[in-house]
């Protein structure tokens, strides 16, 4: 058993992926505790149907928010058809309804968050699992973890009155003036409400789900394979970075994919300090808008039947990019934790 | 000669990229610490007696608190709770005792999904189901929305809670002649409450934090109220207002409120946190 510090860095709330034990220590026959239908007592089998049916409730809810969105976006998807997602027109006046933009937003905030947070996120894990000695790994762990249960209204609150300033001011600034007319990225204005902004808040806000899941693959890395790498006389560096980090990689990739989930389907951090702003541009201080930014916002006050229905073929949307995502994130982390187990 | 050097060069490399994880955790922990840091100092300047006791001043004027907005945080997880929570422990029973199977397996896998469904989402879903079908929104609307995000998580902590109760447990009620619902119900979830509990709690503690869920079921509301059929103001729907809003009284009590609504969470975290006891390790 791993100490305390480095075993399983527990998230509130089941967010961190919990691979399906494949021998379950209190599962029996094969897994199966219930009686099978044709067995057993039966009060036993009435007692198994009701269980079955609280375990249905999770699949149906699932099937009845698909079709309700689904049902809700139908006249915007017969009206636009597929031009939904290519036209970067949104003016509600004009009854015109084109999502390009807030894909956009949504896509470019998150894998920049990604891009930031991802660095950050695998030092963390291999400072704490490599090197940290106890007193120091225990109260950063903690502190990580602490980061995961900040409401994101609060980073929001802390992102207006804080960080904007402090990027508008100190970086954005000078960087506009120095490079605003050779690089793309650092051009125009320096707003603070930026898709740099959100960028930074997203990736604040997903380190420490990717850091969890990393530090969880490094410590199931066999100790003989730590130990081979050492006695062939490499040094620690090159033991984390040749042996440890690639055992891991299909983890931590898998942690990384399920940040990036976080990061596409966050609201209201991201919403208070991007600007919301349906343009696509390529500087990073020019303001953006995402999918959940725009459902914030507009969906109160959306009025028209079309109006509506194109916001909730934006929520459609949204939703099925970020299933995939998991789906993608939790195949990759179940199958690095089974060979760890295995191994 | 070489050797030597390279062996020295590959050392420093060492150092040098081994210094470079620690400075990673250092710039990860300072946030954390500025957040806290001005949540204290500009939370503490704003709080008062009046947060806790009055009413919302009307837009623009200073002064009144966010009395109502606390009871409506407690309502709604209140009523989330006593919706989600039989469900999600039934459902994770489920999955711990017959989880292996093929429908176990897709059920596990759907409510892995849906712990990754972006909040908003859910709160849109709500809208197009309880508020349509009521017609306005509401403190019912409000709570459907945080139990529909409070479900998976209470399920599959349930689960990976009962797993860990051992099988000789289970073989011994089994033994003694009771019926497999009796061994659950007398045997099995007695030895996994405390770990149910924890799961529970620090769900709990995850919804009363959220926004983005409520903007459209549970909306808001300047007065007092406490019907399930009325929409009914909350903690984080306030800082968010208060947020984006041009009035400096409003900015200085939207981080009194955060910082409230922070110590409400953290503390269920903590007392989340030393519950975890599982005495089979």
């Amino acid at each position: 058993m791993p100490s305390a510090t480095d075993s399983s860095p527990a998230l509130p709330g089941g967010q961190r992926p919990v691979p399906p034990p494949s021998s379950a220590p209190g599962g029996g026959e094969g897994g199966r505790f219930l009686p099978s239908r044709k067995k057993g007592n039966l009060t036993d089998q009435f007692y198994g149907m009701i269980l079955k049916l609280f375990g249905l409730t999770l699949p149906l809810l699932f099937v009845f928010i698909v079709l309700r969105i689904g049902q809700e976006a139908r006249p915007a998807m017969e009206a636009f058809g597929f031009a939904f997602i290519t036209s970067t027109e949104w003016n509600p006046v004009l009854r015109e309804f084109g999502a390009l933009p807030f894909i956009f937003g949504t896509v470019v905030s998150s894998f920049l968050a990604l891009l930031i947070a991802l660095p950050l996120s695998v030092g963390l894990a291999v400072f704490l699992t490599e090197l940290a000695p106890r007193w120091l790994a225990a109260p950063i762990a903690f502190a990580t973890e602490l980061l995961a249960a900040i409401p994101s209204v609060v980073y929001g609150l802390w992102g207006i009155f804080v960080l904007v300033p402090f990027l508008r001011f100190t970086v954005q600034e000078p960087l506009s003036r120095r490079f605003g007319d050779t690089i793309p990225f650092f051009e125009g204005p320096a707003y603070g409400f930026s898709m740099m902004s959100g960028a930074v808040i997203l990736s604040i806000m997903i380190i420490p789900f990717i850091s969890a899941v990393t530090r969880e693959v490094l410590a199931a890395v066999p100790r003989s394979q730590r130990e081979a790498a050492l006695a062939l006389g490499a040094t620690r560096w090159e033991m984390t970075w040749q042996v440890a980090l690639p055992y891991a990689l299909p983890g931590i990739i898998g942690g990384a994919i399920l940040g990036l989930g976080r990061a596409l389907g966050e609201t209201m951090a991201i919403t208070m300090v991007i600007g919301n702003r349906p343009d696509i541009a390529a500087s990073l201080f020019a303001p953006g808008y995402t999918m959940a930014s725009v459902l914030a916002n507009e969906f109160a006050e959306a009025t028209g039947e079309l109006y509506l229905s194109a916001l909730m073929e934006i929520a459609l949307i949204l939703f099925g990019i970020t299933i995939l995502v998991n789906i993608a994130a939790q195949a990759l982390v179940w199958r690095v934790a089974r060979r760890g187990g295995a191994a | 000669m070489t050797t030597i050097a390279l062996h020295r060069r590959r050392i420093l490399f060492s150092r040098l990229m081994l210094t470079l994880t620690g400075i990673a955790a250092f710039v990860v922990v300072v946030p954390l610490l500025l957040i806290f840091y001005y949540l204290v100092t500009a939370g503490a300047q704003a709080l008062n007696l009046d947060f806790f006791t009055q009413l919302p001043a009307p837009a623009g004027e200073a002064g009144g608190g966010m009395a109502n907005a606390l009871l409506g945080t407690f309502l709604l997880v209140f009523y989330a709770g006593l919706m989600g929570i039989p469900i999600a422990v039934g459902a994770g029973v489920y999955l711990a005792e017959a989880g292996n199977t093929k429908l176990g397996t897709f059920v596990r896998f759907i409510a892995d999904v849906m712990n990754g469904t972006p909040s908003i989402v859910t709160g849109i879903f709500v809208w197009a189901w309880v508020v349509l079908m009521m017609g306005r929104f509401s403190l019912l609307a409000g709570s459907v929305a945080l139990a529909v995000m409070l479900l998976p998580m209470v399920t599959r902590t349930t689960e990976e809670m009962v797993r860990l109760v051992p099988r000789e447990l289970k073989e011994g009620g089994m033994a003694l002649g009771f019926t497999r619902w009796r061994t659950t119900l007398g045997v099995v979830l007695p030895a996994a409450r405390s770990g149910i509990l924890t799961g529970i709690l620090v769900a709990l503690a995850r919804i009363a934090g959220e926004t983005a869920p409520l903007l459209f079921t549970a909306f808001g509301n300047p007065f007092w109220e406490w019907r399930l059929n009325e929409p009914i103001s909350a903690l984080p729907l306030l800082i968010y207002q208060y947020a984006i809003s041009p009035y400096d009284d409003w900015h200085r009590q939207a981080w009194a409120a955060a910082l409230v609504l922070i110590g409400l969470v953290l503390a269920i975290s903590l007392v989340a946190r030393f519950l975890i006891r599982n005495p089979y390790r």
